[in-house]
């Protein structure tokens, strides 16, 4: 008999579609902002108008006599926990005696309908007395200004000291950079619908989270109920980018719904979602760069500065990754760092896609090109000359065991054809200022700048970080089970894949994404390919070797001498014995599995140890024009070659690269919230400015597949490295086009053009 | 509460009525009124082109209309553009060139590219991407969307 060889769909390294798509063009996906229910009321939240002020009192009687609300809660009705947090439980669930931020959530009120909420909330009074806001992260640090919470100003300072602290270099170089206020700006704003269970016992939660687990821990210590109790299901999520790993609305739209005995959902407006969820830090990081004449770098001086606003959230483990990165993915043996994460009365800040490293690599990579200028070599040769590799050392002492094809990057990168230049064809509205006709070809400046970078993966510091999957094959068909939230990156079609792959069975489906089994920990480091992939994967091999035990029984085999290829359990010499599909007709096998990575440790007071588990690389060139009489950039062509590890699926990591380089475009040049003495600006897309399909660049992407030791699948994480060294590349273009020293993101018109 | 008025609209190809508050937004009617839910709100400001339904065969961002202008009028929603079982191929195109990833930008922009297609029966790169321009996308960076929508443009 011939051995088959038709070549599989959909199985690890196609292109496999999303199986979510079907429902998602159709418009039958339901987003946590479609949930509805039998008997449903609606909540709403009353927020602080202030960033800093005293609470006098709170008045709530004019509310509960509008007709239709059904209920009005402050702080006293919280009954458990009165605070959460993801790291440090600093938040109050509903503000007491100060508000912190302005807004931060005060009271709740559910009604028949949002405008009935609406009425209710302009009912309420509430008397404050206004506080001088806390808005220099400097004063937080100095300690000049009087805690304005009991955990005080100061949420983490991290040094790191390594080698010769005396050591001057040949050339020196230094710089004072400055990152704004970025927004995650998920299309789908915050949603959630709750469910009671009869007699308050419990609750279901519909909800868009990165992290269903963590929400359910901190929602029922706030409840004061069991977690078990607890129910969360994972509600169709419109994006995430770290906007949805802290609590929003989640024990707020429970309390309602244990309060009233009745459904609640809650839903924010665009305006509302600027105030109810974390942003990117803002940071200050000043950089000084001892290099050897001929460019090799020595020694790296950084004080960073991120401000966490009111409350705590990540702050901490951002601050971690900002200051265990600052050498970039570059050889470095000397050190002395000092940073801090600090409260103020400004937003509160945490995950966003990059997690700290963005803004660390802003810095770095400006110090890159003043190091490549001052030893008079190209900005390549200079990235090049110092580029680390698999065992290096960085500066925490920690040693590099994965894959570090940083030099393989920027070459390949380096290799991509640079886009036309124009001509006196070129379509206006590929010039900046577009159909504005206001630039004058003739003025439009061309540069070119660079940008790498290098990610932790994962989640770092000792955490016992780890993913749970179940498998099960019943007839010949795959049902997996996890509680891995899929925000749009694509973990729905991953895992079939990984299925398909290691059982060689076809259909695969995908049972509810809930908190049913076991943890899955976050949608976020760059981590579910890794460890959700792994957790599958590990079950699907559990069940693949039980499969394999049942048929070398029945047939008198020795199981070791068989295994799956292709869709057939095939014996030494490759001969089909039977089927996968044959072999489970009629019979069910099941397996969990739970992967943790290698595990990390602390870093001592020095900075020093091994707090990461593993590492990814990218390079990135950008191409601009910009005109400088108005300031205006346009962003032509992105190269960028980034170390994968390995391809699993090409199209959807080309969605993930070009998705994160808009973003990464995004902070260069246009956004920012704008926030001026504790209150914020732009609340809406009118005035935060989001990247258009005619800002986004055309994007030339290759990847470099060095699979990865450690990694289950070979492949690293590929989510956030796009979005991080692209920001620092557009900017040393604007640069190289204008003569600017541009030290602060996101670059505006004004700084461009005075 | 302000005087109710009766609207009749036409939606994918049924005949709707209710009577609606004088401000209420074709996208509110078609959500909370008829339930369709497809047509997604993503901005209070008419910035982000989630709520994209067609108006008499023409994209309109459906936030930004009065259920009572569209009274009389037709209007067709992602929800009325398969043929029976059959998807649109506008439809299957975002599937198969990746056009999607959270998906909450896509009913507004399938709407959105059927009437840009409609008018430029043959875009350009460019084209597609100054058509799109009022629709944001989180996700994807754009390029596989426009792609979508050129190789429907060319297997039509
Ligand atoms: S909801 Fe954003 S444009 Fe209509
Ligand atoms: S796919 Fe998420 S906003 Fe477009």
């Amino acid at each position: 008999m011939s051995v088959k060889t038709r070549t599989r769909r959909d199985i690890l390294g196609t292109s496999a579609l999303r199986p979510d798509a079907v429902p998602k063009v159709q418009g039958k996906f339901a987003f946590s902002s479609d949930l509805w229910a039998e008997n449903m009321l609606w909540g709403a939240t009353l927020r602080s108008p202030h960033a800093y002020a005293r609470i006098v009192s709170i008045d709530t009687t004019a509310a509960w006599k509008i007709d239709g609300v059904e209920c009005v809660l402050t702080h006293e009705d919280v009954p458990g926990k009165p605070t959460y947090g993801l790291i440090a439980s600093d938040q109050p669930v509903l503000a007491r005696d100060f508000v912190r931020y302005m807004g931060e959530p005060v009271v709740l009120v559910a009604g028949d309908h949002p405008e009935t909420c609406r009425r209710a909330l302009a009912a309420i009074k509430v008397e404050y007395e206004v506080l001088e806001p806390l808005v220099d992260p400097e004063k937080s640090i100095d300690l000049s200004v009087p805690p304005i919470h009991p955990d005080g100003n100061l949420i983490r300072r991290q040094q790191i000291i390594r080698g010769d602290q005396s050591l001057i270099g040949e050339v020196v170089v230094e710089g004072n950079y400055e990152l704004g206020m970025q927004d995650q700006a998920f299309l789908g704003t915050e949603a959630a619908l709750a469910l009671p269970d009869p007699g308050g016992t419990g609750v279901e939660l519909y909800v868009a989270t990165q992290w269903l687990h963590e929400d359910r821990g901190q929602i029922a210590a706030c409840l004061n109920l069991p977690e078990d109790k607890v129910r969360l299901v994972l509600g169709g999520v419109g994006g995430a980018f770290g906007a949805r790993e802290d609590i929003s609305l989640q024990v707020h739209s429970c309390l309602l719904a244990l309060r009233t005995s009745r459904p609640v959902k809650m839903q924010y407006s665009r305006q509302e979602s600027f105030f109810g969820h974390v942003h990117r830090h803002p940071a200050r990081i000043w950089m000084r760069h001892h290099a050897t004449k001929d460019g090799r770098l020595l020694r790296v001086e950084a004080r960073v500065v991120m401000d966490g606003g009111a409350y705590a959230s990540t702050s901490s483990a951002v601050l971690i990754n900002a200051v265990t990165h600052v050498q970039g993915p570059y050889k470095c043996e000397h050190a002395t760092v000092d940073g801090y994460a600090v409260r103020t009365n400004n937003p509160p800040c945490g995950a966003m896609r990059g997690f700290g490293v963005v803004q660390a690599c802003f810095a770095h990579e400006g110090q890159m090109d003043k190091l490549a200028l001052a030893c008079g070599i190209s900005p390549v040769d200079i990235r090049l000359i110092n580029a680390m590799e698999t065992g290096d050392r960085l500066i925490t002492g920690q040693t590099i065991l994965n894959s570090a094809p940083v030099a393989q990057c920027i070459r390949e990168t380096a290799e991509i054809p640079m886009p036309p230049n124009m001509t006196n064809d070129t379509d206006v509205l590929a010039i900046p200022g577009g159909s504005g006709l206001t630039a004058t070809p003739s003025k439009i400046r061309r540069g070119i700048g660079w940008g790498v970078s290098i990610k932790n993966l994962m989640y770092s510091e000792g955490f016992d970080d780890f993913s749970t999957a179940r498998c099960t094959v019943e007839d010949g068909r795959v049902s997996l089970k996890f509680a891995t939230s899929e925000v749009g990156q694509g973990f729905v079609t991953l895992a079939p894949q990984i299925a398909r792959t290691v059982l060689g069975l076809d259909e695969v489906f995908i049972e509810t994404i809930d908190t049913g089994i076991g943890s899955a920990g976050s949608t976020s480091a760059s981590r579910q390919t890794w460890m959700s992939g792994g957790a599958v994967n590990g079950a699907c091999k559990l069940v693949a070797t039980n499969i394999i035990a049942e048929v070398a029984k029945m047939r008198g085999l020795d199981p070791s001498t068989l295994q799956i290829q292709g869709t057939d359990i095939v014996d030494l010499s490759g001969n089909a014995v039977e089927s996968v599909v044959a072999a489970t007709k009629g019979k069910r096998f099941s397996e969990t599995y739970e992967f943790h990575h290698q595990p990390t440790g602390e870093l001592d007071e020095n900075g020093q140890g091994d707090c990461h588990t593993a590492f990814a690389f990218v390079a990135h060139r950008a191409v601009v024009d910009v005109d400088p009489d108005l300031g205006l950039v346009k962003v032509v062509q992105i190269a960028t070659a980034q170390d994968v590890g390995r391809v699993l699926n090409p199209l959807s990591l080309l969605g993930q690269v070009e998705g994160g380089i808009a973003q990464g475009l995004g902070l260069a040049v246009m956004e920012e919230i704008i926030v001026e003495n504790g209150r914020v600006r732009n609340p809406s897309f009118t005035d935060y400015l989001l990247p258009t399909a005619l800002d986004a660049p055309d994007v030339i992407a290759r990847y470099v597949e060095v699979p990865d030791p450690y990694a289950p699948l070979g492949a690293k994480g590929v989510g956030e490295p796009p979005c991080i060294s692209v920001t620092p590349a557009i900017v040393a273009a604007i640069r190289d086009a204008t003569g600017v020293d541009l030290l602060r993101v996101p670059v505006r018109p004004q700084d461009i053009c005075l | 509460m302000s005087q109710m008025i009766k609207v009749a609209i036409t939606v994918n190809g049924q005949h709707t009525t209710a009577m609606v508050e004088p401000r209420t937004l074709l996208v509110q009617y078609l959500r909370d009124n008829l339930n369709l839910t497809a047509t997604n709100v993503g901005c209070d400001t008419s910035s982000c082109g989630a709520c994209t339904v067609h108006l008499n065969g023409e994209a309109v961002k459906s936030c930004t209309i009065l259920a009572v202008q569209a009274d009389g009028e037709n209007v067709t929603t992602v929800e009325g553009l398969a043929n029976g079982n059959e998807m649109h191929p506008m439809q299957q195109a975002f599937m198969a060139n990746h056009g999607l990833q959270c998906g909450y930008c896509t009913p507004g922009m399938v709407m959105a590219a059927i009437s840009l297609v409609k008018d430029i029966p043959n875009p350009t790169e460019e084209d597609v991407r100054i058509g799109l321009e009022g629709n944001l996308c989180r996700c994807t960076g754009y390029h596989n969307i426009v792609q979508s929508v050129l190789a429907y443009a060319e297997g039509k």
